[in-house]
């Protein structure tokens, strides 16, 4: 116990400053005011994978450890979607996972957003055509911003999600 | 009479308002202490005001417990925040003893594990059963604690036994005390969901005691039963800090002093939140048919502390 | 014509509670025919103590008559039975000597008997009534044995004259007299390890008689046990409430563990039961030890929690057995694995079982936490005497009670939550119907009578002190706080129900009327249940009884001794594809296997060497005939 006290307070903290600019890819212009006022300080997150590598799910891990640190801002992982106010799904969206999706979606309580993370979730990635997939989280529900990457790296996903919720400026397409 | 009311009111306010600061210390804390910056201090105050903007989703399989018991756990809380000596170190409601207090969170728990059982889903059947088994369990430490502390203070009324160990503060200062602060800071553990008992923070639904029942859970309803547990939590820390601890606290009424015993108990506060952020940080969670030993062992410390009170008088 | 007896009874019930008040407020009268009972006529008093029992007696008859009123299933057989049944059981606690008590308790136990079969001949009703019969004939056999040896001693079988005459006797004598009495009326309570009848039974029996029976009849076993061990037999040495704390210590761990694990729901509140009679003999014992040491204000205290006890539990026990009976007549079966959901179609049935249910698991601000208060305080203050090893089993005795308090509140939750919440589990379950309204009135009844007691013990607590006060002989009487907080002698606590209640109800109230306002709880929508986004969400994915159950079987693996049976069915052309699974899970009695059967096989081997002398010649008889005349001739 003591050497691992010691160990944390040597160590000191690690956390980088997160990145200025993103890439997030809005789609439409639900992001903006009413959005931004309620999420701006606590962001709660149910991640859904719908079928993906896991490639995409490895640097999501990442977000919740000393470098990258996503709870600074007020995002936090939960394990319900009652729970959630944004699902971050990755993977193309396979047929065996659509109705599950659908059923977290209507599950959250409104307001809530989504977020599809990777090139598979923005329209099937490399897995697009394929007999097993329906192609990209915005076939199945409401899609409000991509962060896009195969997979994304956890610094473009932080950036992306604070873009989010208007805390760093994006690209923004109308 | 008119002052004690008051006094009471004020209680409710600032346990009410300083449990989330409480729980928002302690997890930047145990953040910090891993290395990393961690969520504002002020966050679960952000959390709270953005559930109450939220709808609520009602699963079609409960009923009116399932509506009920948020607010029937934040009764409890705040009864509780009535009856715990927060600042004073004399009685300020009269009727209160310890064998209340503990009857009282018993009262929460029913509710919560009905609410849990209410919405058909094996997740809150789960941890419905897990909670009123740990509570259980841990109810003899619970009494057996208690019984040492009323018969060194010869009352189990609340404001009694402080009023006493702060007129004589040697009388604290004996093993006996000690031993019982070790058991009631297990059952704190136990009773409070935290580490090593159940992980506060799991996603593992198989390995959730208290989460797995709040699951249901969304909106209003949320906000009202994290807020109960904070305040569960902050009066817990209280109850221990002001019954083993009870250094500092002033005897009159009036702005100053009350304004001289928040800051103590501030003080009292940050130090056991410290200590709680060690043990979470430090110790791994505990197999769930394991947390019955843990709790065995607690109830060796209090008998222990029982024995040492007979022995050293 | 049954629907008139009932009424009748109903009447009887009430008149009998107003005269059972008089007596506790301290009226007293006696009544004495010659000749109609053998050996001394029938004699009647009425005092205190009786007259609280009496009470007890008319209030549950009331509302189990009213309950039979309205027409559960099989309430109409039997009818002259339950009235002798109820009939006896007012007489007992008026008795005041041996035959006129014996009779009535004869009565009682046959009566129940008739009533436990009820006209059925099925292998489990039939073992139930022949367990039952035997224990209570055999606490029966004690009971007379004491009562003639302390008549012959005294030379009287009234009891003022035992009273009076209890300091003359010997030693011997007492401690004899104590353990046969103590015996029968334990049985009767149904105490640990005599409990073994009281789980057939009463599940067995027709719900308003199951509610008699666990609500009262098992409280006249702690009547029978306050009068030995305060009146009867003079000064009780400490060793007599040792034995009697540590049997209700035991009852209570005992009969709560037995009660988790069970899903038969009319069994698992007969396992309450014994849990709550080891909760009152905590009480009584600690009460008896208190007295030894002369602590006068102790004793008071703890025989009025113990008194206190035995009202709250024949009033929400009576709740919870009529609720139950609502329930299996709605459903069809007393198995808790085939309910749920019931709120929804018996909201007025649930709503009076979760009073039940919060007031047994002792909750504020109801009256079974006013009990286990009093009960805490009293023992909380061991302090005061002066020997180590009371000392010490007093405070295992505090631990044990706070071990049961919270296993009850677990089962409740079990009780409440498996069979009213969710979704129904079975077909029957999801076509219930409500109870009729003569039920639903006795249930509403008896819930505002728990929600009174509970509210209210800066009253009752007084008039229990008076009753209690005439047992233990005391002299001063005692301050019990004011009107609105209850206070323990010697300013050890203070307590207020009323308060809490108030503090509670505004607690509730101002969240929600702030809420409303802010429009924020108007924001909901209805959805099904969260289940990790799978198909189907059916009865079938709810938690079950017996895995609710299923920590504490592991926690108490070496009490419960379960064994695990686990049947697969699987398709003849591989062993892969299960197509059954049956699994169970039984916990098995200690007390049968180690205690009774043992017990019952070397009786079975002493029977058949005595068979021997049995040997059908009739010379072989008048031969013992004469050894014997011979034997008394010479020793005279």
């Amino acid at each position: 116990m003591i050497s691992q006290i010691r160990l944390a307070l040597r160590a000191g903290i690690v956390t980088e400053p997160a990145a200025a600019d993103s890439e997030l890819e809005p789609l439409g212009r639900r992001l903006e005011g009413e959005i931004q006022r309620l999420f701006g300080r606590s962001l709660h997150i149910r991640q859904v994978d719908a079928g993906s590598c896991n490639g995409c799910e490895l640097e999501i891990s990442g977000l919740t450890g000393p470098h990258y640190d996503l709870e600074r801002f007020g995002l936090h992982f939960v394990a319900s979607p009652r729970h959630a106010d944004c699902l971050l799904v990755t993977g193309p969206v396979t047929r065996n996972m659509a109705e599950a999706l659908r059923r977290t979606w209507a599950a959250t309580p409104d307001p809530k957003i989504v977020i599809a993370a990777g090139d598979c979730a923005r329209d099937g990635g490399i897995f697009a055509g394929s007999y097993a997939v329906v192609g990209g989280v915005g076939a199945v529900v409401p899609v409000d911003a991509i962060i896009a990457g195969c997979p994304p790296s956890p610094r473009a996903l932080l950036a992306g999600l604070l873009a989010a919720i208007g805390r760093r400026t994006g690209s923004v397409a109308p | 009479m008119t002052a004690d009311v008051v006094l009471a009111l004020l209680q409710v306010v600032v346990v009410t308002a300083g449990a989330p600061l409480l729980v928002g210390a302690l997890r930047t804390l145990k953040a910090r202490l891993v290395g990393r910056r961690g969520p504002r201090v002020l966050q679960p105050y952000s959390d709270l005001v953005k559930l109450l903007r939220k709808e609520a989703v009602v699963s079609t399989t409960t009923s009116w417990i399932f509506r009920l018991t948020p607010y029937v756990l934040f009764s409890t809380m705040v009864v509780a925040a009535l009856i715990v000596p927060l600042v004073l170190a004399r009685p300020v409601l009269d009727f209160a003893g310890l064998v209340l207090l503990m009857y009282l969170f018993v009262l929460g728990t029913f509710f919560l594990a009905l609410a849990g059982l209410d919405a058909g889903s094996a997740f809150g059947g789960m941890g419905a059963s897990r909670e009123v088994a740990v509570a259980a369990l841990a109810e003899p430490t619970v009494m057996v604690a208690i019984l040492a502390l009323a018969l060194q203070a010869g009352t189990s009324n609340l404001g009694g036994i402080v009023e006493r160990f702060a007129r004589e503060p040697l009388l604290a200062a004996n093993p006996g005390h000690l031993l019982a602060f070790s058991a009631l800071f297990i059952v704190m553990l136990a009773e409070t969901g935290r580490m090593p008992v159940d992980n506060p923070a799991t996603h593992l639904e198989l390995t959730m005691i208290h989460e797995a029942m709040v699951l249901e859970y969304s909106g209003h309803y949320l906000a009202l039963v994290e807020w109960a547990s904070a305040m569960k939590l902050f009066l817990f820390m209280t109850l221990l800090a002001n019954l083993f601890l009870p250094w500092g606290m002033p005897t009159a009424a009036g702005p100053l002093t009350i304004l001289l015993g928040l800051v103590v108990l501030a003080v009292k506060l940050a130090v056991l939140t410290a200590g709680l952020a060690v043990v979470e940080t430090t110790v791994a969670k505990l197999r769930l048919f394991r947390v019955p030993e843990l709790l065995a062992g607690s109830f060796a410390l209090a008998l222990l502390s029982v024995l040492s009170v007979f022995l050293l008088r | 014509m049954s629907v008139l007896l009932y009424f009748v009874a109903t009447l009887a019930g009430v008149a009998g509670a107003g005269v059972g008040v008089a007596g506790l407020l301290g009226t007293a009268w006696t009544v004495r025919v010659e000749g109609l009972v053998p050996l001394g006529g029938l004699e009647l008093t009425l005092d205190p103590l009786a007259g609280l029992f009496l009470a007890l007696v008319g209030v549950s008859t009331a509302a189990a008559s009213l309950y039979a009123l309205g027409g559960a299933g099989g309430a109409h057989r039997n009818v002259g039975a339950y009235l002798a049944f109820v009939g006896a059981l007012g007489v007992v606690p008026l008795a005041a000597n041996a035959m006129t008590f014996l009779i009535a308790w004869e009565i009682m136990s046959v009566a129940s008997w008739i009533l436990v079969l009820d006209g059925r001949s099925d292998r489990e009703t039939r073992r139930a009534a022949w367990v039952y019969a035997v224990m209570t004939h055999a606490g029966l056999a004690c009971l007379l044995a004491g009562m003639l040896l302390l008549g012959a001693h005294t030379g009287s079988l009234r009891f003022v004259d035992w009273q009076a005459a209890a300091p003359a006797l010997a030693p011997a004598v007492r401690h004899t007299a104590w353990l046969l009495l103590a015996l029968g009326f334990a049985g009767k309570a149904g105490v640990i390890p005599l409990h073994v009848w009281l789980p057939l039974a009463h599940p067995a029996a027709p719900s308003h008689v199951s509610a008699l029976m666990s609500g009262v009849m098992i409280k006249l076993g702690v009547y029978g046990l306050l009068r030995v061990g305060f009146e009867w037999l003079g000064e009780a040495p400490a060793a007599w409430g040792v034995v009697i704390l540590l049997a209700g210590a035991v009852s209570a761990v005992v009969g709560i563990l037995y009660a988790l694990v069970d899903h038969d729901l009319k069994r698992l509140l007969a396992f309450s039961s014994i849990e709550n009679i080891g909760i009152i003999l905590i009480g009584v014992g600690g009460a008896m030890i208190f007295r030894h040491a002369d602590l006068e204000a102790l004793t008071l205290l703890a025989l009025v929690a113990a008194l206190y006890h035995v009202v709250n539990h024949a009033m929400f026990k009576a709740l919870l057995f009529l609720g139950a009976g609502a329930v299996v007549h709605g459903v069809g079966t007393r198995n808790m694995e085939a309910m749920g959901g019931l709120i929804k179609r018996m909201p007025w049935t649930a709503g009076c079982f979760l009073l039940g249910a919060m007031a047994i698991a002792g909750l504020p601000p109801l009256n079974g936490f006013v009990s286990e208060w009093l009960t805490f305080q009293a023992l909380l203050q061991n302090l005061r005497l002066a020997e180590p090893a009371l000392n010490l089993v007093l405070i295992l005795a505090t631990a044990a009670l706070a071990l049961t308090a919270g296993l009850g509140a677990a089962c409740f939750v079990k009780a409440f939550g498996i069979t009213f919440l969710a979704l129904p589990r079975s077909e029957a379950a999801a076509h219930a119907h409500e109870a009729t309204p003569a039920m639903r009135v006795s249930l509403v009844g008896l819930a505002v009578a728990c929600v009174l007691l509970g509210l209210g013990p800066t009253l009752v607590v007084p008039a229990l002190g008076r009753v209690a006060g005439p047992v233990i002989g005391a002299a001063a009487p005692v301050a019990w706080g004011g009107v609105v907080i209850l206070g323990v002698p010697d300013h050890f606590a203070r307590m207020s129900t009323l308060a809490i209640a108030a503090a509670l109800a505004i607690g509730l109230v101002v969240p929600f009327v702030v809420l409303a306002r802010a429009g924020v709880s108007r924001r909901r929508r209805l959805y099904e249940t969260w289940g990790c986004g799978r198909m189907l969400q059916t009865a079938r994915m709810e938690y079950t009884a017996t895995a609710f159950a299923d920590p504490f079987k592991r926690v108490f693996r070496f009490f419960y001794r379960p064994e695990k049976r686990l049947e697969l069915d699987v398709h003849p052309e591989s062993r892969f594809f299960v197509q059954r699974i049956a699994y169970t899970n039984p916990a098995s009695s200690i007390f049968e296997e180690w205690l009774y059967r043992p017990l019952l096989s070397a009786l079975r081997a002493i029977i058949d060497r005595v068979q021997r002398l049995q040997s059908g010649s009739a010379t072989a008889y008048l031969a013992y005939i004469f050894v014997v005349l011979l034997a008394l001739l010479v020793l005279r």
